[in-house]
């Protein structure tokens, strides 16, 4: 379970789940005893040198993320270094050097990690937490919807409440949150960053911390000297020409100055956070501020900042849970592949025992009989709006940065990028927890009105907020088609949905 | 006790007859601790005072592995300056207690479990959700 920390991606070899055909249906003897866990991981991620590296589904922002800071650097190293070197001191590009391999190291390492993915349950597990819920929640008529699964525990003198994953078939421990856009439920959910490639949770916090953090500072370093560099070639040939001399500090310069706003400004949030002992999910909710009652505090604080400060950047990591490179093991009970809910629902019998690499597939039959029904002209409304453009694109932290202090809003989010945040959501739209659903329509009220962006935040805290507890269990297909619940209708849906996000 | 049973043999020749699960215990915040309540569908099988001291190591273990302090603080800033890949050559310390944990539960299977037709699954295989312990059929003459 180490990972390599910086072992380059180039020499290993790319083996995804989505181009392997590993359902574990196909000849279960011979295969299984030399299939390694990753290849058969329910959630939404991507593997790569043989499970060594884990990352989200979507990484092409992770990609331009990459680019910007290599090539900016590389600009400055290649540019601006040889000047300096020679007028002022080595020790520029030294500490440059130092700067830029840091922030690499730690992007990479935040980027592969597994962030504490919650494995889901094994099907004993499951069907021991039904009937544990039946008993507790009585017996159920048919066509009664039971209340929401929670579980209240009192931690530090503060009542805590533990959710029902209808996806996992867990209950998520506390600070737990289920990642729509990597369905998964991660430990200590932070956000799902795209301009890391990941979820951000208990195993990779530190890393993405240590990420920003030092990127402020290459940036802050990169921006001043290049700055210097100018000023100093200006002094002796004119401005315009030391321009021309070194064209590349412009550019520069351009990309430095909106990313030095963007990612200070989310350091700076990250390190109140740190201090404080929350998580970016906790602090948009306001699960502990003080304006939601006078006892209300943080459980999980240490007491000083001093000492959250160590928990968080210098506690123990633990190991991760999901076991990527195991073999699977003939006789151990596998989580059930599919997402879909639970015996409530009508079970989605063509999703099932698939694995994601077959939704496409699924999807485009679903597209074909959809459009065989009007309800092609109800499925218009489910392309939700993009919401806020997506805005510094040369900046390196644009949606992130999103989340500045003091922006409690639910439409801030800091993992929203909008193109993503509409697949993330559409995505989410496909499977059959209300959880999710209860997350992503804010009103389920106000029917076809598409619903502002509280999604890639999957956590159930706009549920309370709002109050709609017996809503939580409305099919997507009923807020956009009233007309019925009929399962090929919604299998439609659901693959237009997930058409439409690919 | 009038018969042994070896742990391959409990495998080979006996039947799962229900599971139990101990669940996670939240009280003390997000540490890993499972709840030391007996279920009921032990009470014919085990000892409660057995059952209880079990759980309550596995909880001490894990305690151990999260615990905060100087050693633990200074394995975080060194990995942190060598760029962490010094956890290339050497084990973190919570997976070297995760490792004492495994043993314990060998232990504990071989020399009290077993002999009473019931097995204890390390909770890392379970993703440190629940201690699952298994109920074989009771197949034995003259076990209680």
């Amino acid at each position: 379970m180490h990972l390599g920390v910086d072992e380059p991606v180039r020499e290993c070899q790319y083996s995804q789940v989505c181009t392997r055909n590993s359902s574990p249906m196909e000849t279960p003897h011979k295969k299984k005893i030399h299939t390694r866990k990753w290849r058969v991981f329910p959630g939404r991620n991507k593997f790569y040198c043989d499970g060594r590296i884990m990352m989200a589904k979507q990484t092409g922002v992770f990609y331009l993320t990459m680019v910007l800071i290599m090539v900016t650097s590389g600009l400055f190293f290649a540019f601006d270094c040889p000047f300096l070197a020679s007028n002022l001191t080595p020790a520029i590009p030294a500490v440059g050097g130092v700067l830029f391999f840091f922030v690499m190291g730690m992007l990479l390492r935040a980027s592969f990690s597994d962030p504490g993915v919650l494995p889901r349950a094994t099907p004993d597990e499951a069907a021991d937490l039904e009937r544990q819920i039946d008993a507790t929640n009585g017996p159920s008529g048919p066509g009664y919807r039971p209340p929401p699964r929670t579980r209240e525990v009192v931690i530090n003198g503060q009542t805590v409440k533990l959710k029902y994953c209808f996806t996992c078939k867990i209950f998520r421990p506390p600070r737990a949150s289920h990642c729509s856009l990597c369905d998964n439920c991660v430990d200590r959910f932070d956000h799902h960053c795209p301009w890391v490639g990941n979820c951000v949770g208990r195993r990779n916090y530190r890393f993405f911390y240590l990420f920003i953090l030092s990127l402020s500072f290459l940036t802050v370093f990169i921006f001043a000297f290049v700055i210097t560099h100018v000023i100093l070639r200006s002094n002796r040939t004119g401005f315009l020409s030391a321009l021309k001399d070194s064209p590349a500090s412009v550019l520069e310069v351009v990309v430095c100055f909106f990313s030095v706003w963007s990612i200070v400004g989310l350091s700076g949030f990250h390190t109140y956070l740190i201090s404080s002992n929350q998580t970016t999910n906790e602090d948009i909710k306001g699960s502990w501020s003080s304006k939601r009652g006078k006892n209300n505090s943080n459980p999980y604080s240490y007491g000083n900042i001093f000492t959250n400060c160590c928990a968080a950047l210098c506690g123990p990591l633990p190991p991760s849970l999901i076991d990527r490179r195991g073999f699977i093991q003939p006789d151990t009970p596998q989580p059930v592949c599919q997402s879909n809910g639970t015996s409530i629902y009508t079970p989605t019998r063509l999703y099932a025992p698939m694995c994601d690499q077959h939704q496409c597939i699924q999807s485009t039959k679903f597209v074909l009989q959809a459009a065989a029904t009007p309800l092609l002209l109800h499925s218009e409304p489910i392309v939700l709006p993009s919401g806020r453009p997506l805005a510094g694109k040369s900046s390196l932290a644009g949606p992130c940065a999103s989340l500045a202090p003091g922006h409690p809003s639910l439409t801030s989010l800091p993992s929203s990028v909008p193109s993503l945040t509409c697949a993330g959501e559409l995505l989410a739209l496909r499977d059959g927890d209300p959880h999710c659903r209860h997350h992503h329509f804010a009103s389920p009220d106000e029917t076809p009105s598409p619903p502002s962006p509280p999604h890639a935040m999957p956590s159930s805290a706009p549920c309370p907020a709002h109050g709609h507890h017996h809503h939580q269990h409305i099919h997507p297909a009923q807020l956009y088609n009233p007309a019925s619940q009929d399962s090929l209708h919604e299998d439609s849906v659901r693959g237009l949905v997930k058409l439409s996000s690919v | 006790m009038a018969e042994t049973h070896s742990l391959q043999d409990l495998r080979q020749q006996a039947a799962i007859a229900s599971k139990v699960f101990v669940q996670r215990d939240y009280t003390s915040g997000t540490i890993c601790k499972f709840q030391t309540k007996f279920p009921s569908e032990l009470e014919t099988r085990i000892d409660k005072q057995q059952f209880e001291e079990t759980v309550q190591t596995l909880n001490n273990l894990y305690a151990e592995a999260e615990k905060l302090g100087g050693k633990s603080y200074l394995e975080g800033c060194l990995a942190c300056l060598t760029a962490y890949t010094i956890f290339l050559c050497m084990e973190t310390h919570y997976e070297k207690v995760l490792k004492k944990i495994a043993k314990y539960i060998q232990e504990q299977n071989e020399k009290v479990f077993a002999p009473l037709g019931l097995l204890l699954t390390d909770p890392i295989e379970r993703g440190l959700r629940v201690v699952e312990i298994t109920i074989y059929e009771d197949r034995s003459i003259g076990s209680r």
